[in-house]
């Protein structure tokens, strides 16, 4: 597989077309802004909390391929996780892109179609941004992220 | 001393040389993931030519020393060398003294020199500034800075959707109150040339003197200060196939004698007690410490370089070029230029229809092709147009139409990797 292909993998390049969970949340417990103004992406984050389950979570705003196709996964992974649970994603996740994780494609699941932004050091910040902005929310952290 | 301005317009209209042109470019024959280099990222930064890389060479091999101190050999030749440079410059854009020929840092670090001592010296609350929506960041911040300082306040000619300032808008904000403008000769996000001349005359009839940004302009104009009456006029040399880290700053003599120093130090004082400092004369009362010196000769080098073409020819050339993008990038389904003034110079800036500028260019990377993705830092540019950022084709003249190609062919893929194709 070329670098490219690796890169915009058929499901990066759906999750880009039909972003899940792609709306504004009526009443979120919390909700919290990314951006990246190296080349402007910027998404909303909002999360619904019950007791420490991630009830419901969703997304908007707009950016590239790859950080839509990363917002719109994450959403659908993390529905229904407990916070602590969303954290091991997270830290998968973010082992994924900076190429420094071992784990396999079964225990990846869905995240491994970012495993070829690692060859693209200008396009992690991209793959991190929705995520970043997710933790930021969990932790209940009032900025707003900004990945340059 | 034959100027660049009789040089640039005596030169007979020999072919223009293309192929020849590259040779003197080293990097534009490497390749890049596999494919020969298509540079088209000339608007951030040019490629610089064996003479320019030569003179850096040879001044710290054979002419190193600092500069207006030493009584040795070094110091003088390398003084002669620097101050050489500063009177190419002034030929190449036809000022009348070298006095008025400051080297800087950069064409934003120019900006602020005439935003912190003309700011300091002469606005007072309540006062205008003057620019348009067209500028970049570097035109824009230093002016809200100053203006925030002294409480003065900073109007902004609207642009309209083909990316021209609206003149007539721009005329009536002059007024008495307005105390400077500051102007972009072409706009970096979209390559719109401005009116300059037109617009430095009506600022005039109030007497407000005029900053060009002239970043853009160099690369592509022949820019004469004296025939546009250009009160200060800003440049980068990385920008005009120079090193980076060294920029110009012309200002009429009677303006610049009149502003207090921007930055003390060394070179820049006549005496030093401490008790009351005597400030030296033009050039020398901006250019505080040891200047870039080897920044100075590879731009000097850089313009001598340029003497040696038929400029129409350059600005035919270049222009044959942008059409020629926009033309053909215009025809692909999906694509939009954005900005459409009748006058553009350099850059072609689109968008494609459901695909980043982003990935844009990480896909047109891979085809060895560099362009800017994003805001171009001119976000009220991109607000204007209501879009987060465009991908950026910038042209110098050795860029080919071959190159037009290997980017059209490049946008296809583009649109094949995302499966519109």
């Amino acid at each position: 597989m070329s670098d490219l292909k690796a890169l915009y993998q058929e499901v990066i390049l759906d999750h880009n077309r039909n972003p899940r969970n792609y709306r504004k949340m009526e009443n979120p417990d919390r909700f919290l802004e990314g951006y990246n103004p190296l080349c402007g992406d910027r998404y909303t984050v909002y999360i619904k909390m019950k007791g420490e389950v991630i009830e419901d979570i969703s997304f908007q705003g707009s950016g590239c391929a790859i950080s839509k196709a990363s917002a719109s996964v994450m959403g659908s992974l993390l529905k229904g996780k407990t916070r602590a649970e969303a954290e091991v994603i997270f830290d998968q996740f973010h082992r994924l892109v900076r190429g420094e994780s071992k784990a396999d494609a079964e225990e990846l699941g869905k995240l491994a179609a970012f495993s070829g932004v690692s060859e693209f050091p200008a396009r992690v910040k991209c793959a991190i941004l929705a995520w970043h902005t997710m933790k930021n929310v969990l932790e209940d952290k009032a900025e707003s992220v900004s990945t340059e | 001393m034959m100027t660049a301005e009789k040089t640039r317009k005596t030169k007979s209209s020999a072919a223009f040389d293309v192929e020849g042109i590259r040779r003197d470019f080293p990097i534009l024959s490497i390749r890049v993931h596999g494919k020969p280099l298509v540079y088209l990222d000339n608007a951030a930064t040019t490629q610089k030519p064996l003479a320019v890389l030569d003179a850096i060479d040879r001044y710290y091999r054979e002419e190193n020393a600092n500069v207006h101190r030493g009584v040795h050999a070094l110091s003088e030749l390398a003084t002669k060398k620097y101050e050489d440079s500063r009177e190419t410059v002034r030929a190449f854009i036809n000022a009348a003294s070298s006095k008025e020929i400051i080297f800087t840092r950069g064409a934003t670090d120019s900006i602020n020199l005439v935003a912190a001592t003309f700011g300091r010296k002469y606005l007072k609350p309540g006062d205008e500034v003057v620019i348009t929506g067209l500028e970049h960041h570097s035109n824009i911040v230093p002016w809200q800075l100053i203006c925030e300082e002294k409480q003065a306040k900073l109007r902004v000619a609207p642009i309209n959707s083909s990316g021209e300032v609206e003149l007539a808008e721009f005329e009536e904000l002059l007024s008495e109150k307005v105390k400077i403008a500051a102007i972009s000769h072409i706009s970096n996000a979209l390559g719109t040339v401005n009116p300059i001349r037109r617009m430095i005359e009506a600022a005039h009839r109030f007497g407000i003197p005029v900053l060009i940004d002239g970043a853009q302009g160099v690369p592509h104009l022949n820019v004469d200060v004296l025939a546009l009456d250009a009160d200060f006029y800003a440049f980068s040399s990385h920008k005009i196939f120079g090193p980076t880290g060294l920029g110009v700053l012309y200002g009429k003599e009677r303006l610049l004698d009149a502003l207090p120093p921007y930055q003390g130090g060394g070179d820049m004082i006549r005496s030093v007690t401490f008790e009351k400092t005597i400030f030296n004369d033009l050039p020398y009362k901006f250019e505080a410490g040891t200047p870039h010196i080897e920044g100075a000769i590879g731009l000097g080098t850089a313009l001598e370089y340029l003497h040696t073409f038929d400029w129409e020819a350059v600005v035919r050339h270049e222009h044959a070029l942008i059409r020629s993008a926009a033309d053909r990038l215009s025809e692909i389904e999906g694509v939009r230029i954005i900005g459409t003034a009748k006058e553009k110079a350099g850059v072609v800036s689109f968008v494609i229809d459901g695909i980043h500028p982003h990935d844009i260019g990480t896909i047109l990377d891979q085809e060895g092709i560099a362009i800017r993705t994003g805001h171009h830092c001119a976000q009220p540019v991109m607000d204007r147009f209501g879009i987060p950022a465009t991908a950026r084709a910038s042209f110098a003249f050795y860029n080919t139409v071959d190159e037009v190609d290997v980017l059209v062919q490049g946008i296809q893929k583009v649109k094949k990797v995302f499966g519109y194709v």
